[in-house]
């Protein structure tokens, strides 16, 4: 019979698992070996197939798929997607930051009424608060009538489809997702430690970068997983706010898959995205991880 | 012996100017969250097609809404997807929690790490990668495949809360249960599971609302037939501005805004 000593086990788990159990977890074992696993091995095997002149997958053995993404062009795609998903993660942080901290060293009445204001947008679909934006930047739209307005003179202005209005959908759709980790980070940030800086005679712009900042870097690093890895490739936001002018790896794949029908192709971006996705997720961890134990 | 007295003296007010910089700050950001919705509200009520000049006060684009066949389509559809993704969700999700809590398996971490890859993996490469396998295994794309795509992004967020609320339970809980006869199964559907409660609930609300709004999975999972409203707005939001959405949104952002009230209370309900 086991003992409670052993079923308590630590946090790891208790008991071994007996074959009921493996019986049990069979239904999740199988979810995810067949939507996460098989998924991704098919991914793969598609990436080194041809495709005929219909558009139908062949089941050969080529490399022409990814030398194809290593074309200029893509890789030029590629950079971009990385520069603005970066530029949105800045951004977010300049902005977010001093808003978390201000949330975060709020009396608790304004602290909870506050964060319930950055949780509707934060709840909002995201589709619609792009689409506020459309109705604001468009041609025709109220920027622009204010714009005519004050300066006539200036006609129209083409504000909607530009690498401008992709950054502000990019930012306004994920700002909320960089203020609740860096408000979690900063609600647990001790005061004495601030003071204590501030006695020992650190000026402000000292306090901030040398205990502040260290001290929220897990939630600034949470953040930046949050924002940076779903906007390098949010077709949706660039579609709908950049047109087809400013293309974004995530607006490639998605052509390769409904209109070109080069599913191969797609595939073998689809891949290179993801090891993409794995190093910079991987990195990011190992930074918050590292943070979280400097930050004690 | 000044200096200290000195700097203690300058900082409380040094400190008030730099909140109220940030005050003013956060000010600022919330207006340019809340302005571009709120510009939407204001002109789902204008008659003009544009939403430039006020020429009136109308529920005439609701009335549209109200009247448009599709719409209301694709919005049963996506209530019936999440609705089935919830429970699916709830039950992988509390179940794997719980064996992976109480048990030890073979390969434990492995299948952790499996089990959140989807809460992080960017949405377009799950899409990709479902579409494939479907083409490959010859499935018709329809309601199965779209809520198969939501499962999968849906349930860890059910295993992760279970497990959380599971590692501040007390074990003692459910070997009482078993010291006084109850078998392992009635020990987990009369003890565990009223205890997880609060983690299945709000498991399964984040589910349901993922499910609800999402787009990119869909989006590749998907056939005309069972598209979702988040397919069907961005299909029209695509063509360019469109009153009828504006009206929607509104409605979206309303029940939105009642949502998270409604969370915020019943979290000070628990509160006590």
């Amino acid at each position: 019979m086991t003992t409670g000593a052993e079923r308590r086990g630590g946090a790891g788990g208790g008991r071994r698992a007996g074959w009921r159990a493996w019986v049990l977890l069979a239904p999740l074992l199988a979810w995810l070996l067949l939507f996460i696993v098989v998924p991704a091995l098919v991914l793969l095997v598609y990436s080194f197939c041809e495709r005929d002149e219909l558009g139908r997958v062949v089941y050969t053995f080529t490399a022409e798929n990814y030398q194809r993404v290593l074309d200029p062009v893509y890789l030029r795609i590629f950079g971009r997607s990385i520069g603005y998903a970066a530029l949105t993660t800045l951004i977010c942080v300049g902005v977010g930051f001093p808003v978390a901290y201000y949330i975060g060293r709020s009396p608790e009445g304004l602290r909870d009424r506050l964060l319930l204001l950055i949780m509707v947008p934060f709840w909002t679909s995201f589709l619609i608060r792009t689409y506020a934006w459309i109705t604001i930047l468009k041609q025709e739209g109220l920027l622009n009538a204010v714009l005519q307005a004050l300066a006539p003179a200036l006609g129209p202005l083409d504000l909607l489809y530009t690498p401008a209005a992709v950054l502000i959908g990019l930012v306004y759709g994920y700002l909320p997702f960089m203020i609740l980790p860096i408000y979690g980070s900063v609600e647990k940030l001790d005061g004495a430690i601030i003071e204590a800086a501030h006695d020992l005679g650190a000026g402000p712009l000292r306090v901030f970068s040398s205990v502040i900042i260290p001290l929220t870097l897990p939630g600034i690093a949470a953040g930046t997983l949050l924002v940076f890895v779903p906007s390098i490739a949010m077709f949706a936001i660039t579609d709908l706010m950049g047109g087809a002018r400013v293309p974004l790896i995530g607006n490639v794949i998605q052509n390769q898959f409904l209109q070109a029908r080069d599913w191969p192709f797609g595939a073998a971006l689809g891949v290179a995205f993801l090891v993409l996705f794995a190093v910079t997720y991987w990195g990011l961890l190992r930074f918050r991880e590292r943070g979280e134990e400097a930050g004690g | 012996m000044s200096e200290p007295v000195q700097s203690s003296s300058r900082s409380p007010s040094g400190l008030r100017v730099t909140r109220a910089v940030l005050g003013l700050w956060t000010g600022g950001v919330l207006l340019f969250l809340y302005l571009p919705v709120l510009v939407l509200v204001v002109y789902s009520f204008n008659a003009s097609r544009l939403n430039v000049v006020w020429e009136g006060f109308t529920f005439g684009w609701y009335r549209e809404v109200w009247s448009n066949g599709p719409l209301w389509q694709a919005a049963r559809n996506s209530l019936v997807v999440a609705l089935v993704t919830t429970l699916v969700s709830v039950v992988l999700g509390t179940v794997g929690g719980w064996l992976l809590h109480r048990y030890r398996f073979r390969g434990g971490g492995a299948i952790e790490t499996l089990a959140a890859i989807p809460m992080v993996m960017p949405e377009i490469l799950m899409g990709i990668s479902l579409l494939i396998l479907f083409a490959a295994a010859g499935m018709e794309l329809g309601f199965t495949t779209v809520i198969i795509g939501h499962v999968t992004f849906c349930f860890p967020f059910v295993l992760v809360a279970v497990r959380a609320r599971l590692q501040g339970l007390d074990p003692a809980l459910e070997e009482a249960a078993l010291d006084l006869g109850a078998t392992p199964i009635q020990a987990f559907w009369r003890v565990i599971v009223p205890n997880l409660q609060p983690a299945i609930v709000a498991g399964g609300l984040m589910a349901f609302t993922l499910s609800w709004d999402e787009l990119i999975v869909t989006f590749f999972t998907t056939s005309a037939a069972s598209a979702t409203l988040p397919i069907r707005v961005f299909g029209m939001a695509k063509v360019g501005l469109n009153p009828m959405l504006n009206a929607l949104s509104a409605l979206f952002v309303t029940v939105t805004v009642a949502f998270v009230l409604f969370s915020a209370y019943l979290k000070r309900l628990a509160r006590g």
